[in-house]
């Protein structure tokens, strides 16, 4: 064992990592509404209440709407300018790939208020879901950019000159050779992106409309203890296809680094 | 450039003219549902003079400030034992187990935080039945202690992973160099490991830093009355009082706080940078 | 007839001139080199034959064909890239098959055409293999079965031996020799190693700063470099100044530093030069050491003493600083088992061939 009192360390810290982690499922199979030690007992009735629930339907479908439309838009976006800004060199390269990426050190209530006074003060628009899309948009672009970016970056230029060499058009080479050695990254970024969406709440508090986003009906649940047991057992759910969705798209980015055979640099985010 | 001009275009248009209108509207007041568009610092003057908000923007600051120093030293040791004590084959292994709590629901992880740090919470229950303390410990909800433990542990991945992929950079022969040269471990961490993996730190520091600034739901979930944040008021003023004209002038103010402090910051660490 | 005729080619990137005025002529059936240190433009010019950058000034004629808006895909040329550019996610026979795709052949003969050229490399049973899986040298030859079989009129290849280490280099040498006089198509190999370009070239352009210096067969280049900097790049050569002392029928005479007088013909005058104050270049084995020997008759001989030497088995090379010079010249001896190898320090008695003086103008 090498390390030491670091290791110690680092599982102490796993420990915190993980406390709210734990008590998650701990809670949503509780047999009582009290969110306090001791448990009472086993029970899935969580569970099943979460079936009979139409609001929560609604956000959920909502939510997935929102998060489909979002990554799709963020990918589309990010592999515009992934590929230009690993490909070409244009003039105010730094500062406009620059301001791309100030969405991911900005505020995200500042992202979320400039939207609203936006949107209702100066279009004067309805909020719904297209503005919570816009927001959502604008922050997982960034992440998309950046795993894309190490895709792009892992191609080697003379792939697709040799693509040309060998008769193809410019098309062809991107159709080709291209797209296929960095599709694992596109679906990986799709994935990301769908699960920031999915889970954030800050943008979509300001920009929801009528209808709530999942996270935005769960913050609304979070007053009423009654309702908390149901709320654990959603997010357990929740964690569980997070995980689904991370793993499938950790093992299509580790597939697309070993395609351009390069080294695995650990994960993404 | 024909490339990269959408995406130029969607943060321009969503992002750049947005941010000209909350600073436009900072200059404007509004009374009920109509805005005046005559410019005026009266938003600015009231901002500076009431008590309220200048408690609230410092506090904002401090607890950001703390947020980040906490978060940034209890995460480097574990970035540096799972780039230098990890096996390489293991280290992916590693960042997942990091990564996986944060993809929790971000409002369920605060709220549970709100059950561990509570009076029947689990901390206190497991305490009391040890027999450590005699009643619940009260210090450590609703005030801005829990606010900056929920938020170390919500930022905890954010601040690893730079550090980590500046210490995976570092050239290992760099150090035995220093060794060789006549330094101990010790001393070798100072001069070289530490100065090399700072890019990383710095970046660390910003990604925490920034974002909390404007975060509202843990200090409005943990934070108590003496817990809450300028994001609250902020989010207050917006949604609840409708006067989007001040929420817009204390937007601006977060923002150049957050902005200088961050270049001051940056500044100092320069040499670091290249 | 040239296959290659490059006319007037001009390269300008931004302020940057990169190609100033290159002409040359490129014979089928030839292996031609580009040869110079890097940022010569000897990739920018390879790359201009393939269509990959476009010219700014200059007529690029394939073939007798002018490639003006010619692009890429529809040259009869192909490329062998210093990276290899082998597409990762597919097979070597899909990777040796990918320009024949288009061609639409029936899948018998393809698989056919495919075990051919994998045969032709070597390669033969590599098909289903992934291409990540190859080591370096069999990249290489995937790379180079994949560019022969559209059987371009001429192959490029952009350094493609640099990224191998020494044995499977030299291996690679011969073979690559071999695979163009087989297949007999112009080959045209850019590289900055003039070892190299000597072993593999029937003639090689030497070029420097955007401007080719010289084009000449590896014999002639090596012996009659036109400049100082062609002397210098190729090989080992020593330089004298020299003192233009009188014409005297067909020969010319100079006074060499530290090696006296000298009679030279007017063909080992680049250009016919008298220029008055020249520069003699003098390769290591056109001087050597005599031992014991008594020199032969009409042998001028100087001494000088050795500063420095370095043994490299067959040969040994001597630094000797001759009375009365102050840089030392460079000797280079086959060893023999009857020879010593001379210490540091001794006295050498030198004498050097005459035919072997090439005169720079400056």
């Amino acid at each position: 064992m090498r390390g030491g009192w670091l290791r110690i360390y680092a599982i102490t810290y796993l420990v915190f990592l993980y406390l709210p982690v734990i008590l998650l499922p701990m809670f949503a199979f509780n047999d009582g509404t009290v969110m306090a030690f001791p448990l009472k007992g086993f029970t899935t009735q969580w569970f099943v209440q979460l079936a009979g629930i139409e609001a929560l339907h609604g956000a959920l479908l909502n939510s997935v709407f929102i998060a489909t439309i979002t990554a799709t838009l963020s990918v589309l976006l990010g592999i515009c300018a992934a590929r230009a800004s690993t490909r070409f060199r244009f003039p105010f390269k730094a500062p406009i790939m620059g301001a791309i990426m100030v969405p991911l050190v900005l505020p995200e209530i500042i992202v979320a208020v400039s939207l609203l006074v936006v949107v209702v003060q100066v279009l004067d628009l309805p909020l719904s879901a297209w503005t919570v899309i816009a927001g959502h948009t604008l922050i997982c672009t960034p992440f998309a950019i950046a795993i894309l970016s190490s895709a792009f970056q892992g191609l080697d230029q003379s792939f697709e000159e040799a693509a040309i060499d060998l008769g193809e058009t410019r098309w062809g080479a991107f159709r080709n050779i291209i797209l296929p050695l960095v599709a694992p990254g596109i679906i990986a970024s799709f994935l990301i992106c769908f699960t920031i969406s999915l889970d954030e709440f800050i943008i979509a508090f300001f920009l929801t409309g009528a209808e709530p986003t999942l996270p935005v009906y769960i913050w609304g649940q979070l007053r009423f203890p009654t309702k908390i047991p149901a709320v654990m057992a959603l997010g357990t759910l929740m964690l569980l296809a997070s995980l689904i969705i991370l793993s499938v798209a950790e093992f299509y980015r580790r597939r697309g680094v070993a395609r351009v055979g390069g080294n695995d640099s650990g994960g993404f985010l | 450039m024909l490339l990269v001009s959408p995406t130029a275009v969607y943060v321009l248009l969503l992002l750049a003219a947005p941010l000209a209108a909350v600073f436009a509207f900072s200059f404007w007041t509004q009374d009920f549902l109509t805005i005046d568009r005559t410019l005026t610092l009266n938003n600015y003057r009231e901002a500076f003079s009431d008590p309220i908000y200048r408690t609230l923007m410092g506090r904002s600051l401090l607890i950001s400030g703390v947020v980040t120093l906490v978060t940034v030293v209890l995460a480097f040791p574990i970035a540096y034992f799972v780039s230098f004590y990890v096996e390489p084959s293991r280290k992916a292994l590693w960042i997942f187990l990091i990564t996986i709590p944060f993809w929790t629901s971000y409002l369920l992880r605060v709220f549970l935080w709100k059950v561990i740090l509570g009076f029947n919470g689990v901390i206190n229950s497991g305490l009391l039945s040890l027999g450590l303390i005699d009643e619940p410990i009260t210090f450590i909800l609703y005030n801005a202690n829990a606010v900056v433990i929920t938020l170390a542990h919500a930022f905890a991945p954010f601040t690893i992973l730079p550090i980590y992929v500046a210490l995976e950079k570092i050239d290992r022969s760099l150090l035995e160099a220093s060794r060789d040269l006549g330094e101990s471990r010790m001393t070798t961490f100072f001069r070289v490991t530490l100065p090399l993996a700072m890019p990383g730190v710095v970046a660390a520091t910003l990604i925490v830093f920034i974002p909390t600034i404007g975060d509202y739901v843990t200090p409005r979930l943990v934070g108590g009355p003496n817990g809450l944040m300028i994001a609250n008021m902020i989010q207050t003023q917006f949604l609840k009082l409708n006067n989007a004209p001040m929420g817009a002038t204390l937007a601006v103010l977060a923002m150049c706080a957050v902005t200088a402090i961050s270049l001051i910051f940056v500044f100092f660490n320069r040499r670091y940078l290249r | 007839m040239s296959i290659i005729s490059l006319q007037g080619i001009e390269k300008f990137y931004g302020e940057y001139h990169a190609l100033k005025g290159i002409d040359c002529e490129i014979a089928e059936g030839e292996f031609f080199s580009l040869l110079g240190p890097s940022g010569c433009g000897k990739t920018t010019l390879l790359r201009v034959i393939a269509g990959f950058e476009d010219v700014s000034d200059g007529v690029v004629l394939l073939g007798g064909q002018n490639m003006a808006g010619v692009p890429a895909n529809k040259r009869p040329t192909n490329m062998v890239f210093q990276s290899y550019a082998i597409f990762p996610h597919l097979s070597v026979a899909q990777n040796v098959g990918y320009g024949l795709r288009r061609a639409k052949l029936p899948p018998a003969e393809l698989e056919a055409r495919v075990a051919e050229a994998l045969d032709m490399v070597g390669l033969s049973g590599f098909g289903a293999r992934a291409a990540h899986a190859l080591s370096g040298g069999q990249r290489q030859r995937v790379a180079l079965a994949r560019a022969l079989i559209l059987k371009p009129k001429v192959l490029l290849l952009d350094e493609p031996l640099s990224a191998l280490d020494k044995k499977m280099r030299e291996q690679m040498q011969s073979e690559l020799r071999r695979l163009q006089r087989q297949v007999g198509i112009t080959f045209i190999l850019v590289t900055h190693d003039q070892e190299e370009a000597l072993i593999m070239s029937d003639r090689i352009a030497v070029m420097f700063e955007g401007e080719i210096a010289q084009v000449a067969p590896p014999q002639e280049l090596y012996r009659r470099p036109v400049t100082r900097r062609v002397g210098e790049f190729i090989g080992v050569m020593n330089f004298l100044d020299a003192r233009h002392l009188d014409d005297g029928g067909d020969k010319v005479r100079f006074d060499l530093e530290g090696l006296g007088e000298a009679s030279i013909s007017h063909d080992q005058l680049p250009f016919g030069a008298r220029a008055f104050a020249p520069v003699v270049g003098l390769r290591p084995e056109a001087l050597s050491v005599i031992y014991d020997a008594k020199p032969e008759p009409g042998q001028r001989v100087v001494e000088g003493e050795v500063v420095d030497l370095s043994y490299y088995g067959d040969m040994t090379y001597y630094e000797v600083q001759l009375d009365g010079t102050t840089q030392p010249v460079t000797i280079s001896m086959k060893n023999l088992a009857t020879r010593p190898v001379l210490e540091r320090g001794a006295r050498a008695r030198v004498t050097w061939d005459e035919g072997s003086l090439v005169v720079f103008a400056t």
